[in-house]
């Protein structure tokens, strides 16, 4: 940390000589350490995913989400600090709301990845706010298909076939990059984020997780009117909702096994080259 | 020595004063203002000069930095606001513009019927025969409005970003018809309070999921609501009410009424209304609620005599 000592992250609205904002910086660390957060881009939809450390026996199973729905075409996944998550949310909600207001029309993903990109950079300016200690992935999906958005602290957001952040963010990225998302379907890509989240888990493994899985989708099964608003509201044919149960029981118990077996596999081998030692 | 009114300020120039000079109005205006600034615009010298001649009321200073570098109330007169004033009062909205006529709604023994023509009309004129005045909210309550048009299209709108605020917690809780009633109610009546109300007149027609206990109530543009087995809005209120209070009087009524029968009676209630109400039309849609869920539909008049308009005098051609 060459920045401490220098004055120059005690400010957002102050640059430091070489060209950085270390208040931004700092808020990036923030989001380092949140919880392994992932979005996959399909063909034919968007999946969303995050791992969630259990802090205590205490804690309703599913309570806490991480994942929220923006509008009923759009989801958000936030990693960082939780309160920081939740305010983003509202105020993508907002912005989605003022566009059906203005344009009588479900707003495209791009649009709000922009407006939200936006937010997130105004709080890099100004000396009297910090920056997001988060980074949000805004998956949905408009009249071109599915899109898929990050947005950092920075305000600099793009838009991915994957995007991984949190603790687990290199693990995933590299499992990310094995995949074909332009071929990917959603079943396959729900057993493709559930296999991905638990292999990210592995460096921390005694704790307790849940798998929080979300999925933009067009033929929902479960999704009745009153999240898809009935006949003549607004709405794009596109719904954001929890991946049915028991498909992701099934997909982490098969992300489960397929992992143990890998571990197996390992172990094997090592046994293998010692004899070969010897 | 007058000059020291400018250079020693009032107290000093207070003194000076020769008392012939506080005539009988320095004692009648407390009011100080206005000499004060007077006496800031002469020069010493024409101080000197034509101080015989001053007509001094009093020259303490405004106190009030409001008054300070404004045109004198004494020399200019009182400040003129009338501009400022809306040359009529406020208004909002006075009547409907393009509107909907009736909403016929009925309870049956396992949910409701709602009907509503597909006309719009500006004053007489049917400008549009094309219009949804039914609209589904959530999956067992359907909305009918009479009235405005546009209003009833903001309301949509409302409604809509109700229901997409109700899946925010994902709880799996949802809004049925008593709710969705209810926050139109408070919706309109909070309008009328604005003096700028929603021009409807609104039935909101649901049945219960579990029980499949059938809701039928409605609100109208000053927020008054009531509840009733059978309910009409607009021309409909005078025409058709009395036709199906005949059959369904009570509850007890309504638990003894059939779908089909239910259907049957919306039916002959919309004819009437085809035939008497001259902002009708002949197409209209229709929606069923259940505990299963909402049905919709479209229908036409169907089997019109008009041989009764031979006996109305004046009522197209004939020979007298």
């Amino acid at each position: 940390m060459t920045s401490i000592g220098t004055g120059y992250d005690l400010s957002n609205s102050v640059f430091s000589p070489d060209g950085r904002n270390f208040q931004v910086e700092y808020a990036q660390k923030a989001v380092e350490n949140g919880p392994t957060t992932i979005g996959l881009r399909c063909k034919d939809g968007i999946i969303l995913a995050c791992e969630k450390l259990i802090t205590s026996k205490l804690l309703v199973p599913g309570s806490n989400k991480r994942i929220s729905t923006i509008d009923r075409h759009i989801g958000i996944a936030t990693s960082g600090l939780v309160p920081d998550g939740k305010h983003f949310t509202n105020r993508a909600r907002e912005e989605a709301i003022s566009w059906r207001r203005n344009f009588k029309d479900s707003v495209p993903v791009a649009s709000l990845a922009d407006r939200m990109g936006s937010y997130a950079q105004a709080y890099t300016l100004y000396s009297s706010v910090r920056p997001f200690g988060i980074t949000a992935i805004l998956g949905g999906a408009d009249d071109d298909g599915p899109a898929l958005y990050m947005i950092e602290p920075s305000g600099m957001y793009w838009g991915y076939f994957g995007a991984a952040t949190g603790k687990g963010r290199q693990a995933a990225k590299s499992e990310i990059e094995k995949l074909n998302p332009t071929e990917l379907t959603l079943l396959q890509g729900v057993k493709e984020a559930a296999r991905i989240i638990y292999v990210a888990h592995d460096d921390n493994k005694d704790k307790e997780f849940e798998i929080e899985m979300t999925w933009v989708t067009k033929d929902s099964k479960s999704a009745t009117a009153a999240a898809t608003g009935g006949k003549g509201m607004v709405w794009n044919g596109w719904v954001h909702e929890d991946v049915p149960k028991e498909l992701l029981e099934e997909a982490s118990k098969e992300a489960k096994k397929a992992l143990e077996e890998d571990d197996e596999d390992e172990g094997e081998t090592k046994e293998e080259k010692m004899d070969e030692d010897l | 020595m007058h000059r020291t009114g400018l250079s020693l300020g009032i107290h000093q120039l207070e003194h000076t004063q020769p008392s012939s000079r506080l005539n009988h109005h320095h004692h009648h205006h407390s009011t100080t203002t206005a000499s004060t600034n007077y006496l800031h615009t002469l020069s010493s010298s024409h101080l000197s000069q034509h101080h015989q001649d001053l007509q001094i009321e009093s020259i303490t200073m405004n106190q009030f930095p409001h008054g300070w570098g404004r045109p004198r109330d004494d020399v200019y007169g009182a400040y003129d606001n009338s501009y400022l004033n809306e040359s009529q009062p406020i208004t909002h909205t006075q009547r409907p513009i393009v509107t909907g006529t009736s909403v016929l709604g009925v309870k049956f023994k396992d949910g409701v019927i709602i009907a509503a023509d597909n006309i719009a009309s500006y004053g007489s004129l049917a400008r549009y025969d094309n219009v949804e005045r039914l609209l589904q909210v959530g999956t067992h309550t359907v909305v009918g409005a009479g009235g405005d048009i546009s209003d009833m299209q903001y309301l949509h709108l409302l409604l809509d970003n109700l229901l997409i605020k109700e899946q925010y917690p994902a709880d799996d809780h949802q809004l049925y018809a008593p709710q969705v009633h209810t926050y139109i109610s408070r919706v309109l009546y909070q309008r009328r309070n604005k003096f700028d109300p929603l021009w409807n007149s609104i039935l909101t027609a649901g049945a219960d999921p579990k029980t499949s206990e059938p809701f039928l109530s409605y609100v109208d543009l000053k927020g008054t609501t009531y509840s009733a087995p059978a309910l009409a809005t607009g021309y409909g209120a005078h025409l058709a009410i009395p036709i199906l209070r005949r059959h369904v009087a009570d509850e007890e009524a309504v638990s003894n009424l059939t779908q089909e029968d239910a259907q049957k009676l919306v039916e002959e209630c919309m004819k009437v209304l085809w035939y008497r109400d001259a902002r009708s039309g002949v197409k209209y849609s229709w929606a069923i609620i259940t505990k299963d869920g909402v049905t919709t539909g479209s229908k036409e008049i169907e089997n019109q005599s008009w041989k009764f308009a031979e006996m109305i005098k004046g009522y197209g051609a004939q020979n007298i």
